[in-house]
């Protein structure tokens, strides 16, 4: 409320007449700069610590290609042509003059270039988590919501017993036993893999891959039966995902409201006879959507990150097992390329909730 | 306000997709009748060129899709058969081998199969020299001499080695996924920077051979598709196509073969295994594998070269105890360096546990309260085995310490003679007798700076009169002289080295009732997807 009353903002223009005001472009410039030599540091310090922990840990990445049956002189050849014998800044330096101009290397273990493994994966990760956290938000917001404006009731028990079992239930046990219950005993569901086996074979060569997203991909193509296979199968891993998210979610949601709804101008709309309805999900949730914002931010990250042992359970290909087998047997171009997806998407999610900021929030609009 | 009509559209379009997902859809649970669907775990793969391919799922595709000169057959065990030659021969003074190449082959592009070829494929192996090119080297091929060693003329193709060998030693390593025949017209259209094809076939492009399929696609770490060879030269395949799914996760696994959503599952565990048991729809396919698992001790240590401490060692492990409790078929006792399916090897278990014989031994020995640490890789079935091996050897008076590593760390150890005792695994690397006999009991230079590098050396063992005894087998031409020298060879390590050979790896493959003819390669072979019927 203070802020309708307060003195008027004060702006360069309106403090002085002869003060020069900075062009718009300017400021945008320089802001953007500022933007951009930030973001070059965090990728660089991103690379610089994924590349020391990974030269630190003692698996060597050219005995793990060619096993114990390598010979000392075959081992010497591959570490030259990998670039291995190289003191390691000056291997890093390599990398990233490779990197800037768009080459991630190509992987040691598969020899097929990062960039298309990485073109391979993540749409299967995008898709997932996408899917995810969707359903985290529309079923934890709610949630939350009914918590707070209930506290204490067998409503908000609940809600809370539901996020405490998201918290603390293993993730690969509640993907084998969602597997078990509706794909093994009740059948409503797809299995393990993004298709079942004939329609991944059709899909491999009578769909046109646009986005690697098979949902999106076979909608484009207008093949329904095969996209509503891909729903069968995508719904449960995206659903444990979503139950993951909306634990935290919900947890969040209920003690962003129940700070709102203890405020004045939650009082004052209350007495002035508003519907119940609309104080809490316009006038509230309005100023819980700001907060909320980078909750659903982070916990999307996370899963983009890659849901290693829900990947693993459900044989999806995508970026969380990549990173990891990569690392296991110390194949660097592919965890660095995996490192750089991962941490753009933090970046690009980062600057996504900002403007949605502004969305939501006019203080963040000037 | 303005964007909750829109998160209402969203929620509807989210709800729509979770009923639809809900609802029973059309799920095609069973695998299309033309095409057999297996799911393992593929991740181990590195390479599908022949030239590279050297871990089992690797070679498994190789085995589908190229023949060898001469060949294995699954439907005639232990049996060399002709692949693409027809006949062979081997001069008088047994350096000399000639190859007639079957007319009218032709490969999966339509090109004529020659016996240039396959001079060509063997030539390239030894100039790319990756990992398995040594299977070649052992004929005294280098990158220098090998265009004069492997010659084409006509439809002949003559070999020439630098010294005689048992002509079956050369026979067994033609057979191995590395000895394949690739169409060398195509490779050379697809080469690049002279790397005859190399980047071509290693990163799964295509295929250029024979065999009775086909690289149709490969995606490293998801899966691969294989289709019928229409010109297939020497197995004709009965299913007309292959898809393999990367299931790393053996329950997974079992549920998709329970669902009959895969035909054939090659992850199974021993409790996946038993949990199956009594389901009329799968069954369960049992046969041994090439690896062995054994124990083996430094012998820098003095204590190791102690005849009898190391006898009282082989009587205090409980070999058929693990077998039965932890391993359930996963590993089956076997007590001899030549897995089961060699020439030679020795089926007998002369050593069981009794601990009261161990106590005695060692007391013999002479060694005061000995003391091993173990190294032992992280990995479940390992660490269970050492725990075994922990418990019998403490109940005889000898104390383990386990060092329990990750895999590549502890194979470092082992190559540099850094270990005490270490709990290992090895795999045949080519189905001939000398692949084993050549590393457990052949080191001609026990020092440190020779690096000689077999499993004898990595040991600081010095075999003896072991080393003239494995030069001479190889050299054998005599089949069942051969055998039986193997057969001596294997009674005096088990008795006087410092290993102790305890198991080989046994198959435990799911499949549907339905199927039939899978073949898993057994102890000397790659997998063969052509035989299966359903």
């Amino acid at each position: 409320m203070g802020r309708r009353f307060g003195p008027a903002p004060r702006t360069p223009m309106a403090d002085t007449s002869d003060y020069t005001a900075p062009s718009r472009v300017g400021i945008l410039a320089r802001q953007s700069a500022g933007v951009l030599i930030s973001l070059a540091f965090t990728f660089l310090g991103l690379l610089l610590v994924t590349f020391i922990i990974a030269r630190v840990v003692p698996i060597d990445p050219v005995l793990s290609i060619l096993g114990d049956r390598a010979t000392e002189a075959q081992i010497a050849a591959e570490r030259t042509r990998l670039g291995l014998d190289k003191p390691m800044i000056e291997q890093f330096g390599i990398y990233l003059w490779q990197a800037v101009h768009g080459d991630l290397g190509v992987s040691i273990r598969t020899k097929q270039p990062v960039i298309s493994e990485i073109a391979q994966y993540f749409p299967a990760t995008l898709e997932l988590a996408t899917l995810g956290t969707l359903v985290g938000v529309l079923l934890g917001v709610p949630a939350g919501v009914l918590a707070a404006t209930k506290p204490g009731s067998w409503a908000d028990q609940i809600v809370r017993l539901i996020g405490l079992m998201g918290y603390s239930m293993p993730v690969f046990w509640l993907g084998l036993m969602g597997l078990l219950l509706f794909y093994g005993v009740l059948d409503w569901v797809g299995g393990p893999g993004r298709l079942d086996a004939a329609y991944d074979m059709m899909f491999q060569f009578e769909v046109t891959a646009h986005t690697g997203m098979i949902l999106i991909d076979t909608a484009l193509a207008g093949r329904w039966d095969m996209f509503s296979n891909a729903i069968s199968h995508i719904i449960l891993p995206a659903s444990l995902l979503g139950y993951l998210s909306m634990a935290y979610i919900s947890r969040m949601t209920r003690s962003f409201m129940m700070n709102e709804l203890g405020q004045e101008y939650i009082t004052t709309a209350r007495v002035k006879g508003m519907p119940e309805r609309r104080v809490i999900w316009v006038h509230a949730m309005k100023n819980v959507m700001v907060p909320l914002i980078t909750v659903v931010a982070l916990s999307y990250a996370y899963l983009l990150e890659g849901a290693v042992l829900t990947e693993t359970i459900f044989g999806w290909p995508g970026l969380g097992a990549y990173i990891t087998d990569a690392l296991l047997v110390g194949d660097m171009p592919s965890v660095l390329g995996g490192t750089i997806v991962v941490g753009a998407c933090y970046i690009g999610l980062n600057m996504v909730s900002d403007l949605l900021y502004k969305l939501v929030d006019p203080r963040a609009r000037t | 306000m303005s964007f909750e009509p829109a998160l209402r559209r969203v929620g509807a379009a989210a709800m729509a997709a979770l009923l639809l997902g809900a609802a029973p859809t059309a799920l095609l649970a069973e695998t299309p009748a033309d095409t057999l669907v297996i799911a393992d775990a593929i991740d181990d793969i590195v390479s599908l060129d022949p030239a590279e391919a050297y871990e089992f799922s690797g070679l498994d595709v190789v085995n589908n899709l190229y023949n060898g000169l001469i060949e294995l057959d699954p439907t005639k065990p232990g049996e060399l058969v002709p692949g693409l030659a027809e006949s062979w021969t081997v001069s008088e003074d047994g350096l000399t081998y000639s190859f007639k190449i079957k007319a009218g082959l032709m490969f999966a592009s339509g090109n004529p199969v020659t016996a240039d070829d396959a001079a060509y494929s063997l030539q390239r192996v030894v100039k790319l020299d990756k990992t398995p090119a040594f299977i070649l080297n052992q004929f005294g091929w280098t990158k220098d001499n090998v265009d004069q060693m492997v010659t084409a003329s006509g439809d002949t193709l003559t070999l020439k080695t630098d010294k005689k060998y048992a002509p079956t030693f050369l026979y067994n390593c033609l057979t191995a996924g590395v000895a394949s025949i690739v169409d060398k017209k195509l490779l050379e259209e697809n080469a690049t920077d002279g790397d005859m094809g190399y980047a071509y076939l290693a990163t799964g492009t295509a295929s250029a051979g024979t065999g009775a399929y086909v690289l149709k696609s490969y995606k490293p770490k998801e899966g691969y598709l294989l289709e019928a060879n229409a010109n297939a030269a020497v197995f004709k395949p009965v299913l007309a196509k292959v898809l393999m799914r990367h299931v790393p996760e053996a329950a997974t696994e079992r549920l998709m073969l329970e669902k009959g959503d895969i035909d054939i599952s090659r992850e199974l565990t021993p409790v996946d295994v038993e949990g199956m048991a009594g389901n009329a729809e799968v069954k369960i396919q049992q046969d041994v594998g090439g690896q062995i698992f054994y124990l083996s001790f430094n012998q820098k240590n003095e204590n190791y070269k102690n005849e009898k401490f190391l006898d009282a060692m082989r009587w205090s492990i409980d070999y058929q105890g693990m077998a039965d409790t932890i391993l359930k078929g996963a590993m089956v006792p076997h007590q001899a360096f030549l897995p089961k399916g060699y020439l030679g090897a020795l089926e007998d278990l002369p050593y069981k546990l009794d601990v009261e014989k161990a106590k005695g031994l060692l007391a013999e020995s002479g060694i005061k309260d000995p003391t091993i640490t173990l190294d032992v890789r992280n990995a479940s079935d390992r660490m269970e085995m050492a725990q075994s091996i922990q418990n019998t050897f403490g109940q005889v008076g000898i104390k383990v310490e386990l060092n329990i590593g990750d895999g590549a760390e502890q194979l470092k150890r082992y190559r540099a003679r850094q270990h005490d005792g270490t709990l290992q695994s090895w795999g045949p690397d080519y189905p001939d007798p000398q692949t084993n006999a050549g590393s457990f009991a052949w080191n001609n230079d026990n020092t440190d700076e020779a690096k000689v590098g077999t499993l004898a050396w990595r040991n600081a063992y010095d075999p003896g009169p072991l080393n003239a005894a494995v030069d001479a087998a190889v050299q054998e031409g005599d089949a069942a002289k051969r055998k039986a020298m193997y057969e001596e060879m294997q009674k005096t390590h088990r008795e006087t080295s410092p290993f102790i050979v305890m198991f080989q790896i046994g198959y435990q493959t799911g499949t549907l009732a339905n199927l039939s003819g899978f073949y898993t390669g057994g102890a000397t072979d790659s997998a063969a997807y052509w035989t299966v019927t359903k």
